[in-house]
């Protein structure tokens, strides 16, 4: 929340450790005190859900202004305002709102040995898994317990048994007894997508979480409670035992799964991809993304992979350098003109690569561009139907129309002998329609693809790229929205980024060469086409900024602007 | 602050080494006569005759893996001796214990744990770091091989410098 935006009837003055701030009418405490840099622990708050105030880790001292009686004036302090007087018991400053004039400690000596009570108790039944907890390193338990714990425990008893290694559904692991109840995958599953599965049955030290008997928890945004989950209790089938957090190093990206293009961050280590995990982007995916697209990075483990360049001879393909398979691409390629030429980029291609798509056909001039279009289904919340994460960019950049609509004229064409040679760039024809006969009618097939599939089995020249968290790049998302994608690891063998590879066919036909980074080609594209007036890569920075008015909203936004109206979240 | 160090004032004798030198030289002498007249054994045929026993308690030769005295592998693959080594001698890959194990309660173990020799250099962090007490540091300091990989240690070989090690850590008894 930008307080400038509030007028001042609205901003009410909140005393946060001995220093007066101004913060909106109505921010919760815990809101309060973070603009004031000073972070409260808590584990059940999430400005995202509604706060049920069950953990009590975010105890504070609170104290109020007086109320003067008829006629007496305040007793003022130095700076001017009213004497705080301070309540003899701790609040929770997770659900509270501030008021003016409102005195909160987050140092006392009351808050702090609240959050030692605290954190004692969780402890008490806590389980020494931490050596085979995946959570360890980012837990918020063991923080909280380095930081504001008693470092050793006084509890003689046995502790009580939970139950532990549970399937809950097909992604997720429950461990009872790493759980500290903050309830936070109860709420997320019934509010924000309407799958009230979790409850906590029995009482006291053995409560337990749970889900309801004759169901699982599977819906397609499922591990986004691993990820809320402040401690280990829920992980991920996926990422269990794969790698420990600390060795990992994050990347923040897009998800390619569809249009929407959830932001991510990805975790990798060494040139291999461990998980996939939301990055908050309120305009766009909140902090949430869905299980399909989280899963997407394992098709860069598959082994067919393409890793060199080849051309074929014969039958066979052989593989070749770089700069024999571009020379022997742009030759072939040259060699038609016009009607004979026909181009199928794709909608998973970056702004950048479908520029140097666009300057290639200018050399080229194809009779045909066209791209294909993936539909698939999509739901109530965040996935869209378009599965093509940048069809706006092919729209914009590449000036398709109507995505995929040439493709059947193409086919004719080429069955009619008028198209000779194909260009095709990450798609395989096969599986969009096209036919054995009709491919190898082709005088000449160059393609790009990430996996070896029927269409680079075809082809004269074969050309390995990259997948989405193998190169950088920019894409617009189904709301209009120009967001960048960033590199975790590299391409695998001799494969490239695919923008690279275009450069070098752009080179090789044309000759030109005032490109030496990705930047220079976005700078090149922004200077061209006025969508991207004024921007540069890095000044799209890591939310991203608006470029098209798209009409289209997101539901799963909308609900939570309703709730944040309602003062039921924060947001 | 600094300190200063005084230098020592030499003698003459001193400067000139030739005492020094001679001091040395009778010694040797000494003990080459007494070798000769068999009085005094100063030397030992290494690797047939060895030192080991009077390594001190606290030698630190070759890490290696221990059991507990079910010969359970302690070790749970947490990777924080992979993270603590200094010069990245080890490499740990982690699995599941599958369903049906005696030991499926402990869900962790290493698939893969190899240390290379070549780069270890006996600091010691690994067993310190060990929360599990699964590594130690043991007496074996005649590590040989002829090739790079014969010098990786991986699981088995490491269970078996190890041996067995009891008590330590009982947090994966009945109550667990
Ligand atoms: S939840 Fe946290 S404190 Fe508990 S075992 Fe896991 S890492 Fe350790
Ligand atoms: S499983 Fe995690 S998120 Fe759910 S109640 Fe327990 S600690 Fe909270
Ligand atoms: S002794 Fe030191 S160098 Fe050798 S494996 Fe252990 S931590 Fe690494
Ligand atoms: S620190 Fe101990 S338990 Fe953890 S991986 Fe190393 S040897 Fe295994
Ligand atoms: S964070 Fe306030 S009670 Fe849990």
């Amino acid at each position: 929340m930008v307080a400038s935006k509030d007028s001042g009837e609205n901003l009410v003055s909140v005393q946060v450790d001995d220093h007066w701030i101004s913060v909106p009418r109505g921010t919760r405490m815990i809101e309060a005190c973070k603009q004031a840099a000073a972070e409260v622990p808590h584990y059940c708050y999430h400005p995202k859900l509604t706060s049920p105030g069950n953990c009590r880790m975010c105890l504070v001292e609170m104290g109020m202004p007086p109320r003067p009686s008829p006629g007496e004036e305040p007793e003022l302090d130095a700076d001017g305002h009213a004497k705080i007087n301070w309540m003899p018991r701790p609040v929770i400053a997770c659900a509270n709102t501030v008021v003016d004039g409102m005195g909160i400690r987050t140092q006392s000596l009351l808050a702090k040995e609240c959050r030692q009570g605290v954190m004692e108790f969780l402890l008490i039944n806590h389980p020494l898994d931490c050596p085979i907890c995946d959570q360890a390193g980012e837990c918020t338990l063991q923080e909280y317990s380095v930081e504001h714990g008693n470092g050793q425990s006084r509890f003689l008893e046995s502790k009580v048994k939970k139950p532990k290694n549970v399937e809950i559904g097909p992604r997720i692991r429950l461990d009872d007894e790493r759980c500290v109840l903050c309830s936070r995958c109860v709420r997320f599953s019934k509010e924000v997508v309407d799958d009230d599965v979790f409850g906590f049955v029995d009482r006291g030290s053995h409560s337990v979480l749970t889900v309801h008997p004759d169901r699982k928890l599977e819906n397609n945004y499922s591990l986004n409670t691993v990820d809320i989950c402040p401690v280990g209790a829920l992980t991920s089938n996926d990422f269990r035992f794969k790698m420990r957090v600390w060795f990992m190093r994050e990347t923040k990206s897009l998800c390619t799964g569809c249009a929407r293009g959830c932001n991510t961050v990805v975790g990798s280590r060494e040139g291999k991809i461990y998980r996939q995990s939301p990055r908050e982007n309120n305009d766009v995916n909140s902090a949430w993304m869905c299980d399909t697209g989280r899963m997407e990075y394992h098709q860069l483990e598959n082994p067919a992979r393409l890793t060199e360049p080849m051309i074929k001879r014969g039958k066979k393909h052989r593989t070749v350098d770089w700069p024999e398979a571009i020379c022997r691409a742009a030759r072939d390629l040259t060699k038609f003109k016009g009607e004979q030429l026909a181009i199928i980029a794709s909608g998973r291609m970056t702004n950048e690569e479908l520029y140097l798509t666009r300057t290639l056909a200018e050399s080229l001039q194809p009779g045909v561009v066209d791209i294909v279009k993936r539909e698939g289904e999509g739901d109530d919340y965040l996935s869209h139907c378009d599965k093509n994460p940048n069809v706006n960019g092919a729209r914009k950049v590449l000036k398709i129309r109507s995505p995929g609509s040439k493709l059947k004229s193409i086919r004719k064409r080429i069955v009619e002998d008028k198209i000779k040679a194909l260009l095709v760039i990450g798609e395989d024809l096969i599986d969009c329609g096209f036919t054995e006969g009709e491919l190898s009618s082709l005088q000449c097939l160059v393609s790009s693809h990430i996996i070896a599939n029927p269409t680079a089995k075809m082809s004269h020249v074969v050309l390995p790229g990259a997948g989405y968290a193998e190169k950088r790049g920019s894409m617009i998302n189904a709301t209009g929205r120009l967001q960048r994608l960033n590199k975790a690891i590299d391409p695998p063998g001799q494969s490239r980024e695919d923008w690279e590879i275009l450069h070098e066919l752009n080179r090789a036909v044309d000759g030109c060469d005032g490109v030496t980074e990705l930047a220079d080609v976005f700078t090149q594209m922004a200077s061209t086409l006025s969508i991207f007036k004024g921007l540069s890569l890095s000044r799209i920075g890591d939310l991203g900024v608006d470029v098209m008015d798209t009409g289209e909203t997101v539901p799963l936004l909308e609900r939570e602007a309703r709730r944040v109206s309602e003062g039921l979240i924060v947001g | 602050m600094p300190i200063v160090v005084q230098r020592p004032r030499l003698t003459i004798a001193e400067k000139c080494y030739f005492p020094a030198i001679m001091k040395g030289l009778r010694i040797t002498l000494g003990h080459a006569i007494r070798i000769l007249l068999r009085k005094k054994k100063v030397t030992m045929q290494y690797p047939e005759a060895k030192w080991d026993d009077h390594l001190p308690e606290h030698y630190r030769g070759a890490p290696a893996l221990v059991t507990d005295e079910h010969d359970r592998e302690r070790c749970v693959s947490c990777q924080l001796c992979e993270f603590i080594c200094p010069p990245r001698a080890i490499t740990i890959i982690p699995e599941e214990i599958p369903a049906g194990d005696e030991w499926q309660k402990v869900e962790k173990r290493p698939k893969i744990f190899d240390i290379d020799m070549i780069r270890c250099i006996y600091c010691g962090m690994c067993e310190e770091v060990c929360p599990e007490q699964a590594i130690f540091l043991r007496k074996d300091y005649a590590i040989t091989g002829v090739s790079r990989e014969e010098m990786v240690h991986d699981k088995k070989k490491l269970y078996e410098i190890g041996g067995r090690r009891e008590g330590l850590v009982n947090k994966w008894n009945e109550l667990k």
